[in-house]
């Protein structure tokens, strides 16, 4: 089986603190730790668990800058096949529905039977997955946390719905699948891995390479548009605790007592 | 002004929460809005449906059919790009159903895509204001979005109050209206229920629960000593489940349990919406983070800045001394 995972350089929020700029209209990138996507990360281990049952390979692909080429050779030293970069300037600040656009185009030069996705990225809108199903016609189930090959060009699959339920389809192939976090535990990769596809060289499209008309990707094509980034103000927010661990303690467990928290 | 749908999710002839949810929104898009609920399915389930939404909802369109008994996304993008105005403003919950369904929604009707919307801030000419977060809640941003050629609209759960104006609409059938709707690529076979565990944490009423912040599987012990010197239960975010570190029977959120402690303490848990998703009954919750930025903090009763590895003993300890 011949399969693409689209993968995500993302600031990793568990090691940062994600804070605004002094101008606030961008994130403070400066100290950044980024990292592959976590969703992604499961996608890649599941399309390597499935080549290593039913043979074929895995291609990961981004769209991007150079700077995005580490996590393709992250995933490759994971045990990728291929890695993609899908780079140029007109592709900057594309919409959903441009980063669909791209792939789409990047897809049509393979001859892939099966797509996967994370179920979502840093921007929180689960949408590329689908967005690109539907560009290709092809079907689509999203939160996938099961995949079993069938005889005759099919898939089960379950998705992880409401309650942690499971729902249980058959989809046929070619289709594209968004990938829930937990349907598989990704493997380490250790600095060896790494190094040994440090040297690898990478393919690069652009818009021309791709046969995609500028005006379709990128800001110009854009409908959706982030225009700032900010902290709302919620309410009063928490009451903050100070003081020495000892005080901090005292004043919380009577706290906890008083709300019937301690028994 | 275009028309504005509302997608309504049911199940056993009862409407989602965000059904009344949908409303509200749409008056924020239009403050005179005719708001329509589209609601799939078949039989007395849908029925019901139909007329527990009515009251709120302008009219209602009843969609039934074999093809509908399961909401089955792909059968019910092809029947709704078949009913609706190509620049219809279609609003959908932001759940699995609305993961399923929307993006290519959006792209087989040709409309802007908006997803995971927490506000809506009016409309100006055929750009539509809204308010979107990012960073797993970490920072909100300012989004525009073109709607003059329609738009699907995903909207978060809880992000808008329902509303008391009654709109008392009619259920109008439209079964017969939904074209061909081909042969499904993706078949619906079964739902499997999630495992049920040796605790129940839906029943308690205090609950220790910790999240990535624990950093080891060895840690857990650290919360299970606090849990045990309460008289409490540990319960955990989605990715010490993951990780395969507690069983999924004591995830806290949309994809686990709903829970309604009195006292919640959130160990090392960043406060994503999904967690918070299922945290109900207003309980007594207490943060403990070492980032001071963490969006549990704005949820939180109470707050304590503290890497839980060292505190969480600490905690325990005195706990035990006061008995
Ligand atoms: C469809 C879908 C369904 C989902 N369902 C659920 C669900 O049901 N439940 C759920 O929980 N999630 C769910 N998620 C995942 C959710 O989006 C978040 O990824 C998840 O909740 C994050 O868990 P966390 O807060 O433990 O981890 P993180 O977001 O990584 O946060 C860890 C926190 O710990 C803090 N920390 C780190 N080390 C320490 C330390 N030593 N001391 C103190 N603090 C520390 C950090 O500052 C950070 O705030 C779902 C996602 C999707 C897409």
């Amino acid at each position: 089986m011949e399969i693409l995972v689209c993968v995500k350089r993302v600031p990793d929020t568990s090691e940062n603190e994600i804070e605004l700029n002094r101008e606030g209209n961008d994130i403070e990138r400066d100290d950044l730790v980024y990292s592959v996507n976590e969703w992604d990360n499961y996608a890649v281990e599941e399309a390597i668990q499935i080549v290593d049952k039913v043979g074929g390979s895995v291609t990961v692909v981004t769209v991007g800058d150079e700077e995005d080429e580490e996590v393709l050779r992250r995933e490759m030293a994971m045990g990728a096949n291929n890695g993609l970069l899908l780079a140029d300037d007109a592709f900057q600040g594309s919409d959903g529905r441009g980063i669909a656009t791209i792939l789409k185009a990047a897809v049509e030069k393979g001859n892939y039977d099966l797509i996967l996705t994370g179920a979502l990225a840093d921007g929180g809108e689960a949408q590329i997955g689908g967005m690109l199903a539907a560009m290709l016609d092809v079907p689509f189930a999203s939160v996938v946390n099961s995949i079993a090959v069938l005889d005759g060009n099919k898939l089960k699959v379950g998705r992880e719905i409401e309650g942690g339920n499971q729902e249980m389809s058959e989809i046929e192939l070619p289709c594209v699948l968004s990938i829930q976090t937990g349907i598989n535990e990704p493997r380490y990769v250790g600095i060896r891995g790494i190094r040994k596809v440090a040297s690898v060289e990478i393919p690069s499209m652009g818009a021309a390479d791709l046969g995609l008309d500028a005006s379709a990707v990128g800001s110009a094509g854009a409908r959706v548009r982030r225009m700032d980034y900010f902290v709302p103000e919620i309410g009063d927010g928490a009451e903050m605790l100070e003081g020495s661990t000892d005080e901090i303690i005292e004043k919380l467990i009577e706290m906890l007592k008083a709300k019937g928290g301690l028994k | 002004m275009a028309q504005i749908f509302a997608t309504i999710v049911h199940k056993a002839g009862v409407p989602d929460d965000s059904a009344v949810e949908l409303v509200t929104a749409a008056r924020k898009i239009d403050a005179g809005a005719t708001v329509t609920a589209l609601v799939f399915g078949s039989g007395d389930d849908l029925a019901a449906a139909c007329t527990a939404v009515a009251p709120a909802y302008n009219e209602v369109w009843k969609v039934d059919g074999d093809a509908f008994a399961y909401p089955n996304a792909e059968v019910i993008r092809k029947a709704m790009t078949n009913l609706l105005p190509s620049d219809a403003i279609v609003l959908v919950p932001h759940d699995t159903f609305g993961m399923d369904l929307s993006p290519g929604l959006a792209i087989k009707m040709d409309s802007a895509f908006a997803s995971d919307v927490v506000g809506i801030e009016g409309l100006d000419g055929g750009t539509l204001n809204i308010v979107r977060q990012e960073f797993g809640g970490a920072v909100s941003t300012h989004v525009q979005c073109d709607i003059s050629q329609g738009a699907v609209i995903n909207v978060r759960a809880g992000s808008f109050a329902p509303e008391e104006t009654q709109a008392n609409g009619q259920v109008v059938d439209k079964s017969g209206d939904v074209g061909d709707l081909g042969a499904a690529r993706r078949k619906f076979l079964e739902l499997v229920a999630a495992e049920v565990g040796d605790v129940d944490i839906t029943k308690e009423e205090v609950l220790v629960s910790i999240g990535r912040g624990i950093e080891d599987e060895d840690n857990i012990e650290i919360a299970q000593e606090l849990a045990e010197a309460m008289g409490a239960v540990v319960s955990c975010s989605r990715p010490i489940v993951d990780a395969k570190w507690l069983e999924k029977s004591r995830q806290v959120g949309t994809s686990g349990q709903t829970v309604k402690p009195k006292v919640y303490l959130a160990c090392g848990i960043s406060g994503s919406f999904q967690h918070l998703g299922g945290l109900k009954g207003n309980p007594f919750i207490v943060a403990i983070n070492k980032n001071p930025k963490a969006p549990i903090f704005q949820v939180a009763d109470v707050g304590i800045v503290a890497d839980i590895l060292d505190f969480l003993p600490d905690l325990t300890e005195k706990i035990q001394e006061s008995k």
